[in-house]
C-alpha cells in the first residue's frame, strides 16, 4: 500500500473540520495548535539535534513586531513584511550562530547565550516604547471591512484555518526535507562529536548555522502568523523566557524526534493550559505555570522521547525484537 | 607524496616533536612507532590538521599543509582513524560511512554514489552493509573496522591510521594488519600507520621510523628494526614495555 495514503486522508479529513460546523471556541483551539504546531516544528529542526535553543522567542518576536511594525507604521503589507522579518531573523540567527559553532559553543553553554538572546529581544521591544507600547503590546491596524489579502487579515475564522494548515503543512514538509537530507547526516554527527565529524569532511559550523538560519526563518514566520491572526501582540507573549520556554517544554512533551511529535505537544500544552485555566482560573495565581514547570521535569524524566515517541515504542514493541534503544535526549557532552 | 622537514611542535617549554623528517612514497606502508610519550601522535595529530606545527613543513603532493583545519585536511585527501574509536552513535553503521563517503569528498559526489563507495568500504573491512545494523552491536574490532571503513570511504590517497591494534586480541591484530596490507593493494592508498607495539606491524610494512623523546632515532627496513640498538635500548633496556607487545619479534 502506498505509504501516503493515510497522510492523503488525514490532511483531507482536517481540510474538512470546518465544514463540521464548530463553534468559533473549537476553530480557534485548532488555529492555535495549528500556529503553534508550526512553531514547534520550527524549533525541533535544530533541537533534534542537541542545539537545544532557550531563546526561540527572540524570532517569534521578531516576526510579530517587525511585521506589525511596518504595516501600522508604513502600511507595508505582511507579504512583504514577511520576507523583510525573515530576512532580520536569519542576519540574527548568524551574527550569534556563528561565535557559537565556530568556537564550540555547545550544550548548556548553548542554551545560556539563546536564552539571554531572547530576553535581549525582549527587552528591546519592552524598550522601545514609543514605536512598540512597550509592555502594554500592540494591536495590528484592522482593515476597515475585517477581510484583506494585501492586509493577510481574514475576518472569517474558516479562512485563517485554512492558512494556518497551509502553514503547518509547510512545517512537517520541511521536517521531512531536512529528516531525508544528507544535512541530517551533517548534523547528526556533529552533534556525537565534532572532531570525527570534521575528520570526514563535515563542515561543523556550516551544517549548524544552516540548520539555525532555517529554523530561525520558520519560527518568524511563525510569529508573524500569530500576529496576524490574534491581532494583538505583546512582547511576553512573543519573546522572552516564558514563551521560548514554552517551545521547549511543548516539543520534549510531545516528542522530539518525530514529524509529528511537536504538534502533538501544541496540543497537549494547550489542553493542558485550558484545563488549568477552567479549574484553577484565577483563583491561585501561579498553579498553573508550576504545574507546567512539574510536568517539564516529569516528562524529562520518564518520557525522553515524549508522547509519540513513546507511542511508537508501545506500539513496535513485541512486534520488533527489541533492537538498539532509540536516541533519547542525548547528554550533550 | 608526503614529505615531512624539520618538523617541531612544542608545548610551552617542552619539546614533544623536534625537528622529525621523513618522506612517503606513493603506495609505501609507513610505520611511525615509538614508545609511549615519543611525540608519534603528536606527529600524527599535525599532519591530520588536529595540531599545528611550531616549526617545520608538512608537503602533500607538492603542496603545504602544515597548520590546515582537519575538514581541509580531509578534502586534500588524507583520511585517519582515531585511536578510541569515535563511531557516530546516533547513526547506523552505514550512515556513518555514507556520512565520511558523501562530505569527505567535499559533497561533489552523488548521493548514491556516496552510498556505493560506503557499501563498498564496509565490504573491504568486512563489516554488514546492512542498512539497519547499529553501532553499538559492534564490540572492540568491529568498532576499529568501523574507523578504517569511515576513513577508506572519504576516497583518500593517504590514510593515517592511528594505533589500530589497541585492545585487539592478537588473532585480531592479525586481521587487522593484514587488512591495511589488504586495503593499500585493493585501493592503492599510501599508509602511514602509527603505533606503539611493534610485534605484528612489522609483518606489513615497508619501513619503520622510531621515535623517542620527539626524536627520530631510527629509519629503515623492518627486519633491521630489531636489531638496532638505540631501538633495542628504549624497547628492551627501559620498563616502557607495553603488555600487549606481541612476543612475535
Amino acid at each position: 500500500m502506498d505509504k501516503r495514503i493515510p497522510a492523503v486522508i488525514g490532511i483531507a479529513a482536517l481540510a474538512a473540520v470546518p465544514q463540521l460546523g464548530l463553534g468559533n471556541y473549537h476553530l480557534h483551539l485548532l488555529i492555535t495548535v495549528l500556529i503553534w504546531g508550526f512553531v514547534y516544528t520550527s524549533w525541533s529542526v535544530m533541537g533534534r539535534f542537541g542545539m537545544v535553543s532557550l531563546g526561540h522567542g527572540a524570532f517569534l518576536g521578531v516576526g510579530a513586531y517587525v511585521v506589525t511594525m511596518l504595516w501600522n507604521s508604513y502600511g507595508l503589507t505582511p507579504w512583504l513584511g514577511i520576507p523583510a522579518a525573515v530576512a532580520m531573523s536569519m542576519v540574527m540567527a548568524l551574527l550569534v550562530g556563528y561565535p557559537c559553532f565556530r568556537f564550540r559553543i555547545v550544550g548548556h553553554y548553548f542554551a545560556l547565550v539563546t536564552l539571554a538572546l531572547g530576553e535581549v529581544v525582549r527587552l528591546t521591544i519592552v524598550g522601545l516604547r514609543d514605536q512598540t507600547g512597550g509592555s502594554l503590546g500592540m494591536t495590528v491596524t484592522a482593515v476597515p471591512d475585517g477581510t484583506s489579502l494585501l492586509a493577510l487579515q481574514f475576518g472569517e475564522r474558516t479562512v485563517f484555518f485554512y492558512v494556518a494548515l497551509l502553514v503547518w503543512l509547510f512545517g512537517l514538509w520541511v521536517w521531512r526535507v531536512v529528516d531525508r537530507s544528507m544535512l541530517r547526516y551533517a548534523l547528526e554527527a556533529s552533534s556525537e562529536d565534532e572532531d570525527a565529524a570534521a575528520s570526514v569532511g563535515v563542515n561543523v559550523t556550516r551544517a549548524k548555522l544552516a540548520i539555525t538560519m532555517l529554523s530561525a526563518a520558520m519560527t518568524t514566520l511563525g510569529g508573524a502568523l500569530y500576529a496576524q491572526y490574534q491581532m494583538y501582540i505583546n512582547p511576553e507573549t512573543v519573546s522572552g523566557i516564558g514563551i521560548s520556554l514554552q517551545i521547549v517544554f511543548a516539543v520534549i512533551a510531545g516528542g522530539l524526534f518525530t514529524q509529528l511529535g511537536p504538534t502533538v505537544g501544541a496540543m497537549f500544552t494547550l489542553l493542558l493550559a485550558e484545563t488549568l485555566r477552567v479549574s484553577f482560573g484565577h483563583d491561585i495565581h501561579g498553579l498553573d505555570g508550576t504545574v507546567y514547570g512539574l510536568l517539564l521535569v516529569l516528562f524529562i524524566i520518564y518520557m525522553p522521547k515524549g508522547i509519540t515517541g513513546s507511542l511508537a515504542a508501545l506500539l513496535t514493541r513485541g512486534r520488533a525484537e527489541p533492537g538498539a534503544p532509540a536516541a533519547g535526549l542525548a547528554p550533550s557532552r | 607524496m608526503l614529505k615531512v622537514t624539520d618538523l617541531t611542535k612544542r608545548f610551552g617549554g617542552f619539546t614533544a616533536v623536534n625537528r622529525v623528517s621523513f618522506s612517503l612514497e606513493k603506495g609505501e606502508i609507513l610505520g611511525l612507532i615509538g614508545p609511549n610519550g615519543s611525540g608519534k601522535s603528536t606527529t600524527f595529530n599535525m599532519i591530520a590538521g588536529m595540531l599545528r606545527p611550531t616549526s617545520g613543513s608538512i608537503e602533500f603532493d607538492g603542496r603545504e599543509i602544515g597548520g590546515l583545519p582537519p575538514i581541509e585536511i580531509c578534502h586534500r585527501g588524507i583520511g585517519r582513524t582515531f585511536q578510541i574509536p569515535r563511531p557516530f552513535r546516533n547513526l547506523t553503521i552505514l550512515e556513518n560511512v555514507v556520512t565520511a563517503a558523501f562530505f569527505g569528498q567535499s559533497g561533489h559526489v552523488s548521493r548514491s554514489k556516496a552510498h556505493a563507495q560506503a557499501e563498498e568500504a564496509l565490504a573491504l573491512v568486512g563489516l554488514p552493509t546492512d542498512p539497519r545494523a547499529e553501532v553499538a552491536s559492534l564490540g572492540a574490532a568491529g568498532l576499529k573496522k568501523l574507523e578504517l571503513a569511515r576513513a577508506i570511504a572519504t576516497q583518500p590517497r593517504l590514510l593515517l591510521a592511528d594505533e589500530s591494534l589497541g585492545g585487539l586480541d592478537e588473532t585480531e591484530m592479525n586481521q587487522a594488519a593484514d587488512m591495511l596490507d589488504h586495503i593499500r593493494r585493493e585501493k592503492d592508498i599510501t599508509i602511514i600507520w602509527v603505533e606503539h607495539i611493534m610485534g605484528v606491524l612489522m609483518r606489513v610494512v615497508d619501513r619503520a621510523i622510531v621515535l623517542d623523546h620527539g626524536e627520530k632515532i631510527f629509519e629503515g627496513l623492518p627486519r633491521e628494526v630489531a636489531k638496532d640498538p638505540k631501538v633495542i635500548e628504549i624497547y628492551l633496556g627501559t620498563e616502557k614495555i607495553s603488555f600487549d607487545e606481541a612476543p612475535a619479534t
